[in-house]
């Protein structure tokens, strides 16, 4: 009975033991189930579709080439397909605004309760070889000859790596394209990390190395608890007192920019980077730095000579762990970068990363639609990126460990 | 070429300068909190709801709500991650699997806290379809702080001798005894210690709580776990970005940022005084 017992509760601990594992594989299938859908979803915004002339060759027109056409940047079939003519733009929204129709055609014949504007609608569309027309469901043209409905025109997997703008409101195609939100995510923790490195190194090394025992015992726990400060207190001074600051020094019209983001993000890792540096700093063996200054080393030369190079993968690691928490924070991006979704130029325009578009968007996006579908995807996009960076930072520190000594 | 005592005293100089500037950097953004929040802590601010377009009144909804989330995402990831962590410690012999149950742990802690919102919202929120509630956010938040139980917890498991173990066998107690009466009791201490640390970890957080559970304003306070709660952080987040009058809300959010940073900082600081105290009267 007894052993029975254990042997249960064995199994109980062990099912626990795999926690952590099942909910990584669970996280995995939601954040695909959610997402994957996106790729099947039409281009154009939902209850809309496209039609073209059945003399049109044309297969897949991808979101941001709609886009053009619809701001009449884009002007010929040429210019993306291999179509030799002229595109001629027809928007049918609701009855009262469906092109010219009202002015060609009467209202007898369109019908009382316009029963025959998909008719006469599919008429036009045949007649017409350069139309590009994009048309409420309620009026499609089907089964009509001589028109084309593009029901095949998916949102492919290049508009969204490689789409240049995410404007996911856009009509009449919304805009997906992660690539500015990628960069953007890059740029800020970059240049956040680049900040942080060289003073959380300089602390730490004043901290191992200069300070005297009392005043390293108050700030070392001190530096710790600063850590543990939530990021959105972190984001709030950003914004009440970065984002003015740099506003007023650099003359821009807006102080929420990458720069202050990356500040902000540099100030929240600096803790992390001073403590596991000194850590790593203090780690070195005695025997070392004592036979570098036997041989007549000054106490500085041992730090960067034998100290440093000794450190160095501990420290490494905390940069790789600094630079992966940094992409993956989301209330400090949020609060002062400024969120804007396109590609950024300079350090002082705003910019807006992935977490910040996920933490922004989610709440308004109707559950199950393309932008929920987007915004899971983004989510994936993020939890590989942060994978690979953990996965970096372990074998870093592998590295370390199996240098012996 | 510099003389070597010269360029080693401009380092030094250097990093003493820089140790200050960093410290004093945290230092300000603590002071700053401190200095503009402590004039709005009263008794009103702390035991009332908000009022008039959350510029005026106080927290408390808020402060009940992130009680409730702490108290909610403790028993969710606590006793899993004890258990967890016993397992790999007691049972799993040193080796491939320990090694890769240790990997995804890890991986686990790595992961951004706002895709364990996305998640939540997925699983807990729509397909247990459980909506916006207090125990959607508590599985979140409990997910989310496992991998801290864990390891905090396994340290204070391999803290304990071995050699009370086997002394435990050698009186015939089996494994499941020995753990019982002989490795929690002294482990206990240092993982109440990791257990105070996820606490703090838990009420700072505002990303997974977004779509899981944070309300935006809702003076009246929860009756059950399917009830959606004000929470402090998105409070802070809320009242200082995106009120209908962002200035006049400032004193309020000033308040909040300063509750919130007590808060963690006390749980965090009790943590550490514990650790100091546990970890010397074990003394291994």
């Amino acid at each position: 009975m007894r052993w029975w017992i254990e042997k249960v509760i064995e199994k109980i601990f062990a099912i626990s033991g795999f926690a952590t594992t099942i909910v990584i594989l669970l996280m995995v299938v939601f954040l695909f189930r959610e997402g994957f859908g996106l790729f099947r979803s039409p281009v154009v915004e939902k209850g809309f579709a496209l039609c073209v002339n059945a003399s049109n060759p044309v297969e897949h027109i991808g979101s941001s080439t709609i886009k053009k056409v619809f701001n009449g940047v884009v002007k010929d079939w040429s210019e993306f397909s291999s179509f030799n003519e002229k595109i001629v733009l027809f928007r049918c929204e609701d009855p009262d605004k469906c092109g010219d129709m009202s002015k060609r055609y009467s209202e007898e014949e369109l019908g009382s309760d316009y029963e025959h504007l998909a008719e006469k609608l599919g008429e036009v569309i045949a007649e017409t070889p350069g139309i590009f027309a994009f048309v409420h469901e309620e009026f499609l043209p089907k089964n009509i000859k001589g028109v084309r409905i593009l029901e095949e025109n998916k949102i492919a997997v290049d508009d969204f790596f490689f789409g240049l703008e995410w404007i996911p409101t856009s009509t009449p195609a919304p805009q997906f394209g992660v690539l500015p939100l990628i960069l953007g995510t890059l740029l800020v923790s970059l240049v956040a990390i680049l900040i942080a490195t060289p003073l959380g190194l300089g602390v730490a090394i004043y901290l191992s190395e200069l300070s005297k025992d009392r005043l390293r015992n108050i700030l070392k726990p001190a530096i710790e608890l600063l850590a543990g400060i939530p990021s959105v207190v972190y984001g709030f001074f950003g914004l009440v007192v970065l984002v003015p600051m740099i506003q007023r020094a650099f003359n821009l019209p807006v102080g929420q920019t990458a720069l202050t983001g990356s500040i902000v993000l540099a100030i929240m890792a600096l803790p992390t980077i001073i403590t596991v540096a000194e850590d790593a700093m203090r780690s070195t063996p005695r025997p070392m730095r004592e036979a570098s200054l036997a041989l007549g080393a000054t106490h500085w030369q041992t730090i960067y000579k034998v100290i440093i190079p000794y450190a160095s993968s501990g420290i490494s690691a905390a940069v790789v762990l600094g630079i992966g928490r940094a992409i993956g924070e989301t209330m400090v991006a949020l609060m002062v970068t400024g969120n804007a979704g396109i590609i950024p130029k300079t350090l002082l325009t705003p910019v807006r990363t992935i977490p910040a578009t996920i933490a922004a968007e989610l709440g308004e996006a109707p559950v199950g639609g393309v932008h929920y579908q987007a915004l899971f995807v983004l989510g994936c996009v993020l939890f590989l990126i942060t994978l690979t960076i953990s996965i970096a930072a372990e074998l870093i520190s592998k590295r370390h460990h199996n240098k012996g000594l | 070429m510099l003389d070597k005592n010269l360029s080693q005293k401009i380092a030094f100089w250097t990093f003493r300068f820089l140790g200050l500037f960093v410290i004093g950097i945290l230092l300000w953004i603590l002071g700053f909190v401190v200095y503009n929040g402590i004039g709005v802590i009263s008794f009103e601010f702390l035991f009332e709801a908000p009022r008039n377009g959350m510029v005026e009144g106080g927290i408390f909804p808020a402060i009940i709500g992130t009680f409730c989330l702490i108290v909610g995402s403790m028993v969710v990831a606590f006793p899993l991650g004890v258990m967890s962590a016993i397992y790999t410690n007691e049972y799993v012999r040193e080796g491939k699997i320990s090694k890769a149950i240790r990997t995804m742990t890890n991986n686990l802690g790595s992961i951004p806290s706002i895709i364990f919102g996305l998640f939540g919202m997925a699983l807990f929120v729509n397909t247990m379809s459980w909506g916006d509630s207090i125990i959607a956010g508590s599985f979140t938040l409990g997910l989310l702080t496992l991998p801290l139980v864990i390891r905090t917890t396994e340290e204070s498991l391999k803290m304990v001798p071995d050699s009370l173990r086997n002394g435990s066998y050698a009186l015939g107690a089996t494994k499941l005894q020995t753990i019982r009466r002989v490795v929690l009791p002294m482990a206990f201490p240092n993982i109440v210690t990791g257990l105070i640390l996820s606490i703090g970890r838990v009420s700072g957080e505002t990303a997974p709580i977004l779509f899981t559970v944070a309300a935006y304003f809702l003076p009246k306070l929860p009756t059950s776990i399917f009830d959606q709660v004000m929470a402090l952080p998105y409070h802070l987040y809320v009242i200082s970005t995106s009120g209908t009058n962002l200035e006049a809300a400032r004193p309020m959010a000033y308040g909040t940022a300063l509750v919130l940073i007590t808060l963690v900082l006390i749980i965090n600081f009790s943590a550490s005084l514990l650790r100091k105290h546990f970890g010397k009267k074990i003394g291994v």
